[in-house]
Order: structure tokens, then C-alpha cells, then sequence
């Protein structure tokens, strides 16, 4: 039974190597900026507190990675916001 | 004709710096190439021993550097290959005695009279990994297919491209094919994708290794085609720029391990 439904189910449980894999990613993106979990969650902050000053903006759906190519890491804000109406259904 | 000089290091300690630099030297010694290996672990040597050559020392680098013998005397010819040399550390100093441009003093004194010059890195990043990368003219980064090691090698990565030597390459050791083949660790897609630098070897785990460790006998120097002897010797083809498709890793499925344990009688 427990096979089946590991075979039916839509989220897999992800492999050791997966999560190495997304762990490092993440490890390697701190390291390399010398940018901490906690320096990110400032910069979120903050870049939330700019925009709203001028737009209203989805404050909870507000998020700030990193991404990577090669060797070159960006951040990477993405910042969803309050159109009409979505404002209207809230 | 003027040696090149490649450094190997990991960062982490314990992912097979020495038994590579040790087999990556009879290698290309093997394929006709004048080589000498240089032990830069001061303190901590294990080059000598991985090459069983520990009982022919006489004088080391920092003897050379302090200036009590010539560099020719120090150097310990391995009598099994016509051109390999190593030159060992001290084992009774530290590494404070060994400055950067010692390092390229040593290295530019040997260019004339051989091809490869192996420089085996410390583990670390400080004073004994800074000397062992001055002379470089290009690095070689060895890392396991595990969290740590790759974290560690994505620091030197970075220290290394700081220095301008030009892209490092990437030896992945003790790969292990049946964990990868179940998820179970880190492919060498992904080792190359998260590290993002060219890959010049893959070398399986192989109990074969530590037998030669043993016995002071590198594996590069056996021809019982053991799959991280063949690995060694692939990565020196490379170095000497031939063109060498990487070997397909795969363990052997349930049915061929029984065709192989019966045919083998039983042993």
C-alpha cells in the first residue's frame, strides 16, 4: 500500500543528493556574497519599506534570492503588486 | 623546454590531494614526462610515504630553502621511472618556514631540466595553501562528491580566481556510482553545475587505492586496469592536452555480479 502511494503521490520525498544539492546551492550563494540569512532578511525589509512608500504592493508574497549562472550571483527581487483589483478582493 | 607547474588543492583535508598528486606523477612519468613532485605539507608530509619513498629522504625543501644543501640533493629519484622526483617537506618545522617566493625560487630553478612540475597543496587556506599556489602557472581543485568538500572547494575557487592564474579544473574523487545511480549522492552534473569550472577527472572509489597506499606503490604504476588507476592516468592525458572521453561509471547490476562471482569460482 505505502508503495502505491509513494508511486501515486504528486510530491516525492526529494533524494539525499537533491537536498545536498539545493542545500549547497544556497550555502555557496551565502559564501560567496558574504551575504547572511540575516543581512537578507534586512535588505527584504527595507526593500519593502522603499516600494510601499510608492506603490502598493503584495507585502507577503515579497521575495529576495539569489540566483546564480556560472559564477556570477544576482539578487533577485521579486515584488508582486496590488493591482486594482486585487485590491478590491481583499 | 620550461615545466609547467600545477598545484593541487581542496580546501578540506582528507579528499585525496596526495594520492593524487603521488599517482598523477607516476602517471605522467609513466607516459615519458620529466616530473618532480613537491611535498608543501611542511609539518605534515605523506607524499614520501604514498610513494614509498620514506626511507630514501635525506635532506627537504626547507633544508633547499634555508640553504644547507643544493637543490639537486635533496630532490629523491624514485628508481622505478628514468624522470621522477620528489621533493619532500620538512617534517620537524612548520609552515612558517616556507615564504611564497621560496616557493617560486624552488619551482623556477627546476623548470629547465623537467616537464611537470606537482606542487601537493596543505589543507586550508592560509600561509601553507598562499606559498603552495605563488608558483603556480595552473591549479587543479580536488573535492569529493559530498557537502563539505564542495563547500570547501568553492572557497579556494574563489581565493584562486582572486589570484589571477586563470580558471582552475576540477577533479572529482571518490565517486561512488551506486549511491549516485539511487539519489543518494551528489551526480557530477550537479558538482560541476553548483562549482561552475571545467572538469578534467572523475575518479571512483576504488579499494584498490588503499591496498597501493599500503604497500607504498601508487596505483598509476599497476596496468591490472582498476578503474582509479585508469582515472589517474586519463587525468595526465589530459594535462598533456589529449583528448580523453570520461569513462562511463555504473556498478554492476544484481545479474552481473552473479555471472562474475560464478565464473570467478566462487571467490
Amino acid at each position: 500500500m505505502e508503495f502505491f502511494k509513494r508511486l501515486m503521490s504528486p510530491r516525492r520525498e526529494l533524494s539525499s543528493g537533491e537536498v545536498a544539492k539545493e542545500r549547497l546551492r544556497l550555502v555557496l550563494a551565502h559564501d560567496r556574497t558574504s551575504i547572511s540569512p540575516a543581512l537578507l532578511n534586512t535588505l527584504k525589509d527595507e526593500i519593502i519599506a522603499v516600494i510601499s512608500r510608492h506603490v502598493a504592493i503584495d507585502v507577503e508574497e515579497v521575495q529576495v534570492t539569489f540566483s546564480q549562472s556560472a559564477r556570477e550571483t544576482r539578487l533577485v527581487a521579486d515584488i508582486p503588486l496590488l493591482t486594482g483589483r486585487r485590491r478590491r478582493k481583499k | 623546454m620550461r615545466a609547467r607547474v600545477i598545484t593541487i588543492t581542496s580546501g578540506k583535508g582528507g579528499v585525496g590531494k596526495t594520492t593524487l598528486t603521488a599517482n598523477l606523477g607516476v602517471a605522467l612519468a609513466m607516459q615519458g614526462q620529466r616530473v618532480v613532485a613537491i611535498d608543501a605539507d611542511v609539518g605534515l608530509r605523506n607524499l614520501d610515504v604514498m610513494l614509498g619513498l620514506e626511507n630514501r629522504i635525506v635532506y627537504d625543501l626547507v633544508d633547499v630553502i634555508e640553504g644547507r644543501c643544493r637543490l639537486r640533493q635533496a630532490l629523491v629519484h624514485d628508481k622505478r621511472l628514468s624522470e621522477f622526483f620528489l621533493l619532500p617537506a620538512a617534517q620537524t618545522r612548520d609552515k612558517s618556514a616556507v615564504q611564497p617566493d621560496d616557493m617560486v625560487h624552488v619551482c623556477e630553478s627546476l623548470r629547465e631540466q623537467h616537464d611537470f612540475i606537482l606542487i601537493d597543496s596543505p589543507a586550508g587556506i592560509e600561509r601553507g595553501f598562499r606559498y603552495a599556489v605563488a608558483p603556480a602557472d595552473e591549479i587543479l581543485i580536488i573535492t569529493n562528491p559530498e557537502v563539505a568538500a564542495v563547500r570547501d572547494a568553492d572557497r579556494i575557487i574563489g581565493l584562486v580566481e582572486a589570484e589571477e592564474k586563470g580558471p582552475p579544473r576540477l577533479i572529482v574523487n571518490r565517486l561512488r556510482p551506486g549511491l549516485v545511480r539511487r539519489g543518494e549522492m551528489l551526480n557530477i552534473a550537479d558538482v560541476v553545475e553548483l562549482l561552475a569550472i571545467d572538469l578534467i577527472g572523475i575518479v571512483p572509489e576504488d579499494k584498490a587505492v588503499l591496498v597501493a597506499t599500503n604497500r607504498g606503490q601508487p596505483l598509476a604504476f599497476s596496468d591490472d586496469g582498476s578503474l582509479a588507476g585508469r582515472a589517474f592516468h586519463h587525468i595526465a592525458c589530459r594535462l598533456r592536452g589529449e583528448d580523453v572521453p570520461f569513462m562511463t561509471l555504473r556498478e554492476p547490476g544484481m545479474l552481473e555480479r552473479f555471472f562474475r562471482f560464478v565464473r570467478s569460482g566462487g571467490n
